[in-house]
């Protein structure tokens, strides 16, 4: 049987590829859906979830691909290896699989010190082995002085769906409660200042980490409550639930006195005119859930170590579509748009 | 966050709208002329709309410095660039602004070096780490901003960098503000005036649109209790039939300005008989050079640019939403060929340009204004 | 058109009151204060920071003024209810 893939409604007329592609936003999303996909046209990919949804034997697998290109390599709370193996383990717990292997690439850069290399494969193993997901193969390759920034990793994982949740878009409602699992915006800026450039210093570090134990302990607690989940991870919250409600009868109406941020990640923000949602995570997720489940949801995610932070952030309205906005403790409403390209400083 | 927090509180917010919509006058239709961009964004940003009566409608004026920088300039910015040995540093606002041949981020990603600073002093401070090349500063912004360009090019002097350059493109804001209050076609109540700007120029600047056109204006913070506020005082002046100067950042801007920075601005810049104003046409003595003694550090004395004036196109109707006769929804182009992410015209370039910002943050449920 | 951001001096690390470090919810930056001097400026001080400047000396006294003025507003006005909690207009 072939499908054809709806005829994208997003159209790519760029002529060259700029870093805007890589954001995360709408220029990303433009070159996956109106470029890349229609090459590639099948059912699976159709859905473009975070993990592709494979039937296999009595259930399903959920596989999954990434790629870390981050500089510098090495920040406060992690390095590139912890992206990696936390940011491909992530992208499988929202899809409600339970990771049970991951595979690694290692495009080096001529002269890079083996030393660092060594570091972030200790990295890898540590993170991978918190979870006990082996690591069971991969590649390298080696690319001339001036290339890959040191290093790039790419991952592949897969999982195995657990057959009690049901993550569709389709089945959200109004009424259902949007949850966060904590503070947002650490990853951005912890990278943002790391880089040098702005010449902040602050007492900030990444969030990465995985969160499958949060949300294993939320499919035990309450799976058939779970509607969608999602790690926000470049273009922030604002463009997880944009890529929510794109399309769909329903919006998401979030309040923003509601929404976990560290100071220090405010004060940042405040002073280089970032709006924190768009600011990427990588040891968070998003989950909406029928409202009758939702305390219990959260019960379960601050239970378990690391999880304290969890909270409900908004909920699913019926007005208006297709659209998230803020809410303000005085009434005020904005729009939450997708992140267009890089965050950028502002000064004006 | 001390200083910002307490002007979010929405009791305070929501005792403010109360008393705006007590003493509004149900009968008549309010026309605010907010001039800084920063307010524009920040109106929008904070949702002021949902909480103030629909007869008070906000016309966005045009204070925001990347907006009303016609693209040549951003060409002859952009040429500088294309000079191997150059890097250009400028702020971020500047890295989405299109150029006839593309953004400067697009530039670097063919190769120019263009790199973003958050200060134009760490632009001194690239050049004196790369004594090899020449770093070129791309400086924009009003009376707020270009007193750090002033004070910087005096450190470039006192320390004698000579591989710094400034291509200044700062602009004053009594010009436009006059060439505004003074068109026939305008219909506008009252002013709230730019709180940063005015932290250097002071409130008096603004005395001749009380006294000569009797028209309130009310010097305001950014915060959305800031904002409120000024509505409140603009209404009560009217109200009163009154026309003054009033300063609400009472807590922030000085009414005599800030001397040190006026005097900066005066050793090294002057006035420029005009200068174009993208929308808005050519306003004389609206923007600053850069004076004859610091020409070894004016881009535009040691660097040729073309200097070639572009004009937007006919369908983009920047001009009048700046003027406050049309409201962004009301351009053909907006929302269609004129986004933020692919601009058209000036007042999607920037966050706080009035399409921008209505775009962002308006939502679907909102009225959308008249 | 002017981003700019209430922080609190912490400290002079040259020790010439040029350069200062100045905070923000946790967040320093050395800061330009040139155009602060003439009034003088101090451990403690809150300013108005842009783009890497001292623009201008938050005063307290002002701030306080200010609110006690607002907090009166609030307390005297009644019906605060009608103006909060807003739903969609009906499109």
């Amino acid at each position: 049987m072939t499908i054809e893939l709806e005829r994208p409604k997003m159209r790519f007329r760029d002529t060259q590829i700029e870093m805007a592609h890589g954001a995360g936003g709408k220029a990303s999303r433009r070159l996956v859906e109106g470029l890349i996909a229609p090459h590639f046209a099948n059912p699976v990919l159709a859905e473009f979830a975070d993990a592709a949804r494979l039937p296999y034997g009595d259930g399903s697998l959920a596989t999954t691909a990434d790629g870390f290109v981050v500089k510098p390599l090495q920040f406060p709370g992690g390095s590139i290896g912890d992206l990696a193996v936390n940011g491909t383990l992530n992208d499988l717990a929202v899809s409600g699989a339970k990771p049970l292997a991951l595979m690694a690439t290692f495009i080096l850069e001529a002269g890079l010190d083996v030393a660092v290399l060594e570091r972030e494969l200790a990295a890898m193993a540590n993170a991978a082995q918190r979870i006990g997901v082996p690591i069971v193969g991969g590649d390298t390759k080696v690319v001339e002085h001036g290339m890959a920034d040191g290093m790039y990793v790419s991952t592949f994982g897969v999982g195995s769906i657990d057959p009690r949740v049901r993550l569709d878009p389709a089945s959200v409602r109004p009424g259902d409660r949007v949850l966060l699992s904590g503070p947002i915006g650490d990853h951005g800026i912890t990278i943002l200042l790391a880089r040098g450039e702005l010449d902040l210093e602050a007492d900030l570090q990444s969030d990465t980490r995985c969160v499958w134990p949060f949300v294993s302990a939320a499919i035990e607690r309450c799976a058939a409550g779970i509607r969608w989940m999602r790690d926000p991870t470049r273009g922030g919250v604002a463009t997880a639930l944009n890529e929510l409600v794109r399309g769909q009868s329903y919006g998401v109406a979030l309040s923003e006195d509601a929404i976990p941020v560290h100071d220090a990640v405010r004060g940042a923000c405040e002073l280089l005119g970032l709006d924190v949602l768009h600011i990427a995570n990588e040891g968070q997720f998003l989950a909406v859930v029928s409202e009758d489940v939702a305390d219990d949801a959260l019960a379960a995610i601050r239970a378990v170590p690391g999880g304290e932070g969890a909270v409900c952030i908004g909920e699913i309205r019926e007005k208006p579509p297709g659209q998230v906005v803020g809410v303000s403790g005085y009434g005020g409403m904005r729009a939450i748009d997708m992140l267009v390209g890089d965050p950028l400083p502002r000064i004006c | 966050m001390k200083y910002v927090d307490e002007y979010r509180d929405p009791k305070l917010i929501g005792a403010v709208a109360a008393e705006i919509a007590r003493i509004a006058d149900p009968a008549r239709t309010y026309r605010i002329m907010e001039v800084c961009g920063g307010h524009t964004h920040a109106i929008y940003r904070y949702g002021l709309a949902d909480v103030l009566p629909k007869n008070i409608e906000f016309v966005h004026g045009p204070g925001c410095p990347v907006c009303v920088l016609p693209t040549g300039r951003v060409d002859d910015g952009l040429a500088i660039a294309e000079h191997p040995n150059v890097i250009l540093a400028c702020f971020g606002d500047m890295m989405r602004v299109p150029g006839t041949k593309g953004t400067p981020l697009e530039h670097k990603a063919r190769g120019a070096d263009i790199r973003m600073v958050y200060s134009p002093l760490d632009a001194l401070r690239l050049a004196k780490e790369n004594p090899s090349r020449h770093v070129c500063f791309f400086a924009i912004g009003f009376e707020t901003t270009a007193p750090s360009t002033a004070l910087t090019l005096l450190k470039a002097k006192t320390e004698n960098v000579r591989n710094f350059s400034v291509f200044c493109n700062h602009v004053v804001v009594i010009p436009p503000m006059r060439a505004i209050v003074d068109a026939p076609e305008m219909q506008i109540d009252a002013f709230i005036g730019p709180g940063h700007v005015s932290t250097v120029i002071g409130t008096k600047p603004y005395e001749f649109i009380a006294s000569e056109y009797h028209k309130p204006v009310v010097v305001s913070g950014f915060e959305p209790l800031d904002l409120m506020e000024s509505v409140l005082m603009v209404l009560r002046q009217l109200a009163a039939g009154e026309a003054k100067v009033e300063n609400q950042y009472r807590r922030i801007v000085a009414d005599d300005g800030n001397a040190a920075a006026l005097s900066a601005m005066e050793q090294t810049m002057q006035l420029r008989p005009h200068f174009e104003w993208r929308g808005l046409g050519s306003i004389p003595l609206s923007a600053l050079s850069i004076r004859p003694e610091f020409s070894a550090w004016d881009a535009e004395v040691q660097f040729e640019v073309p200097g070639v004036r572009v004009a937007d196109p006919s369908a983009a109707r920047c001009g009048d939403v700046l003027k406050g006769v049309l409201s962004p929804p009301q351009c053909a182009l907006f929302g269609k060929e004129c986004t933020p992410e692919r601009p058209v015209g000036a007042l999607m370039v920037s966050s706080e340009g009035a399409c921008a910002a209505h775009y962002r943050y308006v939502h679907a449920g909102q009225a959308v204004e008249a | 058109m002017c981003l700019a951001i209430p922080a609190k001096i912490v400290e002079f690390p040259d020790g010439d009151k040029t350069i200062a470090v100045a905070e923000v919810s946790g967040v320093r930056r050395r800061v330009n204060v040139d155009l602060l001097r003439a009034g003088g400026i101090e451990i403690g001080d809150w300013v108005l920071l842009h783009v890497g400047f001292a623009m201008s000396k938050i005063s307290e006294e002002q701030a306080v003024e200010q609110m006690e003025i607002l907090t009166m507003l609030d307390e005297m006005t009644p019906a605060m209810e009608e103006v909060r909690g807003y739903e969609f207009a009906e499109p």
